[in-house]
């Protein structure tokens, strides 16, 4: 491994670490933003299940969860693009 | 579920709301970011806060048109609609990455604070009532506006 390490160019090395940098980075940000949106609109449908007269006020909320939520991705994704330089 | 209880879009108000509110938010990040970065800063700031503005107003008729459909409904297409969104934000910073007037620092400081900053100003004005799901009743909408 070492070799194949040490037989790389290092310009080539360091190109191939951005773009895995870059790859995590990218998926980390989309990944926890669709966990937590998942989360949120879940518990938002049981809620106007259980309680459909609440509906209202439950989209209102889960809206503004979905919309805090998503400015991390934002941001992540643009993190992505700045590393890659 | 939605048809038992047939209720407004308590999203499309808030995010016209937020779009209302923006505008002289927009223009302050706008002149605080030219102050630094020049013209470019000025034209970053701006593409970020039309971002902004586009991806909340998508959210918002996407979730409220689901949500006359179906709860199914509103589930994938607010897990679809973040998927497809996110691809549309991603090509779009994508397209102007290497544009010379582009700052990308700026972009993803707007992006965030702008975001936050909205929502933060807005939760001011969100009910949490059942009486009044959506905006307060002080606050105008469309709908409330006098014709």
């Amino acid at each position: 491994m070492l070799h194949v390490l040490a037989a790389q160019d290092s310009g080539e090395l360091v190109q191939g670490l951005t773009a895995v940098g870059r790859g995590i980075v990218y998926g980390g940000a989309a990944i926890g933003p669709g966990i937590s949106i998942g989360i949120v609109v879940g518990n938002a449908i049981t809620a106007m299940a259980r309680q459909p007269e609440a509906a209202g006020m439950v989209r209102t909320t889960m809206f503004l969860g979905i919309a805090f939520t998503e400015a991390l991705a934002l941001f992540g994704f643009v993190l992505a693009f700045i590393i890659s330089g | 579920m939605a048809d038992d209880a047939p209720v407004a879009a308590p999203e499309l108000d808030i995010a016209r709301d937020l779009v209302r509110r923006a505008i002289p938010l927009g223009l302050v990040v706008i002149v605080l970011s030219a102050l630094v970065w020049r013209a470019d800063g000025a034209w970053t700031a701006a593409f970020a806060m039309a971002i902004i503005i586009v991806n909340l107003l998508a959210a918002a008729g996407l979730m409220a048109w689901a949500a006359r459909i179906s709860p199914n409904a509103l589930m994938a297409a607010v897990m679809g609609g973040f998927i497809v969104r996110m691809a549309i934000v991603a090509l779009a910073i994508f397209a102007v990455k290497d544009a010379s007037w582009v700052e990308l620092p700026l972009l993803a400081f707007t992006l965030l604070f702008g975001q936050l900053g909205l929502l933060a100003m807005e939760t001011r004005y969100v009910s949490g009532s059942l009486a009044f799901p959506g905006l307060k009743p002080g606050v105008v909408t469309k709908e409330a506006r006098p014709s």
